[in-house]
């Protein structure tokens, strides 16, 4: 008689570039030229449409424990920790650490709003702190994944295929926006000095990702003078 | 390639936005009482000036939120670019 043993289904996630995180590791170039890229899998993401100025813009910022940014490019929170992105004039981008999402949202048509009270900074606590405010929290989490671009030569890497000005004069360290990378639509984010993450949406992932290990390819050679 | 200034996100790559056709074509008050002929200018009819003209664009990749722009057909160039219920900018004498 078949028994149901799996209590815990996180053990059953891919995540979107699971399969090529040994030829992601293998690529790394170190050194003066060095640029590495790794999966950052199962963020949450949490996508978040309030009129700013509003009680609801101020309920959710309150429940997410950090101001909305207020414009093109910014991001409150930090990158290590809980962010979130301006997307557009009334929508934002909550990104937190793995295993605050699709499991404490419920089944789809559930009431979000009478979710536990252990959800800060998840959908279900931000719907909640919304309250009959007109605005919208959303778990996004499985909508795109996270990609980290590292070293001296990932601007450079960039550079390639994206058109705006990544130097920091224009594109400082906690500057994201929405763009393309190639033809792929992408969130760009600069987390550091040297550290970038491109989120694309999950089915661009492996396209994104093999486009940017064949950009990062001739740094593992000698510059050609 | 055009550089057009999203009214959100400042100057990008024509290649991220998306084209709207005329501005202000406003939806008829009863579109029932419309003549066929009256429907088909409404839904097919546009102006195709050599100049100045009101359309709209999307930024599509970036904030996706949609703005007009006034553009000359002859040069390309842009001449104004306003928010969505901003009204038209007048420019050189253009309505
Ligand atoms: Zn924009």
């Amino acid at each position: 008689m078949a028994e149901q043993l799996l209590t815990d289904t996180t053990a059953l996630r891919r995540s979107p570039l699971a399969h090529l995180a040994q030829q992601m590791h293998e690529q790394t170039v170190t050194g003066e030229r060095g640029v590495a890229l790794r999966e950052i899998p199962f963020l949450t993401m949490v996508g978040i449409r309030v009129a700013p100025g509003t009680p609801a813009a101020d309920a959710v910022a309150a429940a997410a424990g950090m101001p909305l940014p207020t414009g093109h490019g910014r991001v409150t929170g930090t990158a290590g920790a809980t962010a979130i992105l301006w997307i557009g004039p009334d929508e934002f981008l909550l990104v937190g650490p793995e295993g605050v999402g699709p499991a404490e949202i419920g089944p789809a048509g559930s009431d979000l709003r009478a979710a536990g009270s252990d959800d800060a900074g998840t959908a279900a606590g931000l719907a909640r702190a919304l309250g009959t405010e007109p605005g919208q929290a959303v778990d996004l989490s499985a909508n795109r994944t996270t990609l980290e671009l590292s070293g001296p030569s990932a601007r450079a890497v960039l550079e390639k295929s994206c058109h705006l000005d990544l130097h920091p004069r224009a594109f400082a360290v906690g500057t994201a926006v929405a763009t393309t990378l190639g033809p792929v639509q992408v969130l760009l984010w600069r987390t550091e000095e040297l550290t970038w993450r491109i989120m694309p949406r999950a089915s661009f992932a492996e396209y994104t990702a093999r486009w940017l290990l064949d950009g990062m390819t001739e740094f593992a050679s000698p510059e050609v003078p | 390639m055009l550089l057009i200034e999203c009214p959100h996100c400042g100057p990008r790559d024509e290649t991220e936005y998306q084209y709207g056709g005329e501005a202000h074509v406003a939806y008829p008050e009863d579109p029932s009482q419309l003549s066929d002929k009256e429907w088909a200018e409404y839904l097919f009819y546009r102006n195709n000036p050599k100049g100045l003209i009101a359309e709209r664009w999307a930024h599509a990749v970036g904030c996706r939120r949609w703005f007009n722009v006034v553009r000359d057909t002859v040069t390309y160039e842009i001449k104004a670019v306003y928010r969505i219920g901003e009204p038209k900018p007048e420019i050189g004498g253009v309505k």
